[in-house]
């Protein structure tokens, strides 16, 4: 079990998420366990992953293309991404594509190089929950959704953009 | 101009407080270097040879008076009483100590000014005409979509981490003077047959080491699709854009990799989605913004006032200023000012904290408090009388703002160089400096007429030196600093990426190229013709030949 942030509040977690090894090679997963799985291994054999008593999720990398998942996003419990490096952006792009394209509703949660400073940004375009790095606090990056009051642009949480809400309180 | 309301206000007042707190975990190290790093570019702060260096926003070029006297308390009080403006049309303060930076920024925030994404891999400052609004050759005024524009970039969600850093310029007049086609995206206001406003779309053009110059990926996009357009262009760059190597992650790379053609159709298979979405503006949204910057109360004047003719007419040297340092204004009777930064043995772009008070009080008296900083690094009083024209130009020397050089050899656009930038292969400022002392001759410097001269201390050319008629670039060469000379750039509605006319020069051997190279075009030039027309005309060779020729 380890401690994750999900939906503003710190709860203990479950999910085992299954990563190649050095060799590009995948370790055996027990039968009984929840795991999150990487796309490829997903497209490659569904009905095996579906057969096993435990939970399947799907874990995007940067450069994966969020359409090859959007026939199999209603019936996923989870949809995760990767951000191998917190300075690579494209995570946010597929949170949004997944949140506002494929109108994914479910648990949308960002693994990788995720602290305090990036979780405002990565709320703001749909993730709903967050894997905090290794030796980052988790207690205190609760306090990243509240960075800012207000926003700019349209969003997945506020897509009423701050120019159209401004001119209508006029 | 643009004012905040509260809710503008609370943004940039909790970004400096993000922000300090970031700097105080950096500093007690819970925070790597790392970590930091892409965290403070992101507010225009850099770590440099000597000390930090602080980039603050100056959101297209538009300054008020008040917010130029801030400037001014926080060069004296934070830095050495001076400060650069850039090829941006930003200022950068270049002694800041970073524990102060916090501080800085909060004095910033209450007069609605912030250096959020002046650096960094996000949307920079968007830059424009600094003459826009006043130009004679206006056709639409650009002012109101950059300020929409600003907002949108502004700490946007989607796109803070891109694979590179990410410029748009946006003109509206006949010339352009916002140098559009070398941005990662040029806007052009324009108006279709049909008499409807919207946006001329060039993607892809870029200095650097790999200058290209931009494409147009849309003729026409009415004015309400602009957000739900730079959005789709964003996302297919941020998730299409190289990342592996930071030489070729701009978007020219990618424009280029998939051809403007392919680039255009991925961007409008995007774009059907966010088409006609939350972001699309009505007219009462561009009217809100437009509403901040119409006309201030001018008054009916004619042009070419007595005193201002007699004065003409009298003194030579007042005229050569006005002729230089003065563009035609929209109304009658008025004109702009520019104050030249381009002195010789001040770096250029470089200004005083008694110079921005100064420029600051002339704003007020002569103009509507308002000033623009040109993205050729000077400063313009964007309303002044001609009948004041005279006694701003007796100030305006006072202050060593006067050298009637704009557009002439010597209004050097100039990176900081390898001075202070730890970037830069060599240095930048002295080298200016030679070539202004050259060429300080005003009769033989105005002989020579307009000419750019841009000058770049390394490949990333900050001072734009491929679209210079005449360009320098620092090289290193075995840990020495030498300089290579282009010829034939330009910047304008006929952007042209300069030529290297040959090897490369010792630093003392630059002013007397320059020399050589005028000489030619003094000697070939037809009736009338400028330099870069000449150098077009006869191309490089004759240049070459003179330049390089082997003495005897």
């Amino acid at each position: 079990m380890q401690s994750i942030i999900k939906d503003g509040q710190i709860v203990q977690d479950g999910w085992q998420i299954l990563r190649a090894d050095a060799e590009g090679q995948y370790p055996a997963v027990a039968p009984d366990v929840d795991v999150i799985i990487p796309l490829s291994q997903w497209l490659a054999d569904k009905a095996s992953w579906l057969a096993r008593s435990g939970k399947t999720a799907v874990w995007l990398a940067p450069a994966d293309d969020p359409q090859r998942l959007a026939a199999d996003l209603a019936a996923l419990p989870l949809v995760a991404v990767d951000f191998p490096a917190f300075t690579d952006g494209r995570g946010y792009s597929l949170g949004r594509l997944l949140r506002e394209r494929y109108s994914y509703a479910g648990e949308l949660r960002a693994l990788g190089d995720v602290w305090v400073d990036l979780l405002h940004y990565l709320w703001q375009v749909g993730f709903n929950a967050f894997e905090i790095k290794d030796g980052k606090a988790i207690d205190t990056a609760l306090s990243g959704y509240d960075t800012f009051t207000e926003r700019y642009q349209s969003t997945h949480r506020e897509p009423v953009p701050l120019f159209r809400r401004r001119v209508t309180s006029l | 101009m643009y004012r905040y309301d509260e809710v503008d206000h609370r943004i940039v007042r909790e970004r400096v407080e993000q922000f300090r707190d970031q700097t105080q975990r950096f500093l007690a190290g819970q925070l790597s270097e790392d970590e930091f790093r892409p965290l403070r570019l992101m507010n225009g702060l850099y770590v440099q040879r000597h000390a930090p260096m602080l980039r603050v926003a100056i959101p297209y070029g538009h300054l008020a008076s008040h917010q130029l006297r801030k400037l001014a308390h926080i060069a004296r009080q934070y830095d050495k009483s001076y400060a650069h403006l850039t090829t941006r049309q930003n200022i950068q303060f270049n002694w800041p100590e970073l524990a102060r930076v916090p501080d800085i920024l909060a004095e910033l925030a209450e007069v609605e000014m912030h250096a959020i994404q002046t650096s960094g891999n996000c949307v920079r400052n968007t830059t424009t005409d600094a003459f826009a609004g006043v130009a004679q050759d206006e056709l639409l005024d650009p002012r109101a979509y950059c300020e929409i524009i600003r907002q949108w970039s502004t700490l946007h969600p989607e796109f803070a981490f891109l694979p590179r850093k990410f410029k748009i310029a946006v003109s509206g007049s006949v010339e352009d003077r916002a140098a559009t086609q070398v941005h990662d995206i040029g806007l052009h206001v324009v108006r279709n047959e049909a008499g409807e406003v919207g946006f001329k779309v060039i993607v892809g053009g870029g200095l650097g080491r790999t200058p290209i110059v931009g494409e147009v990926v849309k003729s026409f996009l009415p004015t309400r699709h602009l957000l739900t357009y730079l959005d789709a262009v964003l996302r297919v760059y941020n998730r299409f854009g190289r990342r592996d190597n930071k030489y070729k992650a701009r978007i020219k790379i990618l424009v280029k990799a998939m051809t403007v053609e392919a680039f255009a159709a991925k961007v409008e298979d995007e774009w059907l989605h966010l088409k006609d979405g939350p972001s699309t503006l009505r007219d009462v949204d561009v009217a809100h913004y437009a509403s901040f910057f119409i006309d201030p109360d001018y008054e009916q004047l004619s042009a070419n006032p007595p005193e201002f003719s007699s004065k003409l007419a009298e003194e030579p040297a007042f005229a050569r200023w006005v002729e230089r340092n003065t563009r035609l204004h929209k109304r009658a009777g008025y004109r702009s000012v520019v104050l030249s930064l381009k002195k010789t043995g001040v770096p250029p772009g470089d200004i005083s904290a008694e110079q921005m008070d100064a420029a600051a009080d002339w704003a007020d008296r002569f103009g509507y408090g308002e000033l623009r900083v040109a993205h050729e690094q000077n400063l313009i009083l964007p309303d002044v009388r001609e009948s004041d024209l005279y006694e701003v130009w007796q100030l305006a020397k006072s202050q060593g703002f006067a050298t009637p050089n704009i557009g002439l050899l010597t209004d050097i656009i100039c990176c900081p160089g390898g001075d202070f930038c730890s970037l830069a292969n060599a240095r930048s400022i002295p080298v200016a400096e030679a070539i202004q002392t050259r060429f300080e001759d005003l009769d033989y410097l105005f002989d020579l007429g307009d000419i750019d001269c841009n000058f770049s201390g390394c490949m990333n050319a900050c001072g734009h030196h491929h679209i210079g008629n005449i360009g320098i670039l620092g090289v290193d060469k075995n840990g020495e600093e030498w300089y290579q000379i282009t010829l034939g750039g330009s910047q304008g509605s006929h952007t042209t990426i300069g030529k290297v006319i040959g090897p490369s020069f010792a630093q003392a051997d630059v002013p007397l190229a320059f020399e050589k190279i005028m000489t030619v075009y003094l000697e070939q030039r037809a009736a009338g013709e400028r330099f870069i027309e000449t150098v077009r005309r006869i191309g490089l060779d004759p240049f070459k030949e003179r330049v390089y020729a082997k003495h005897h």
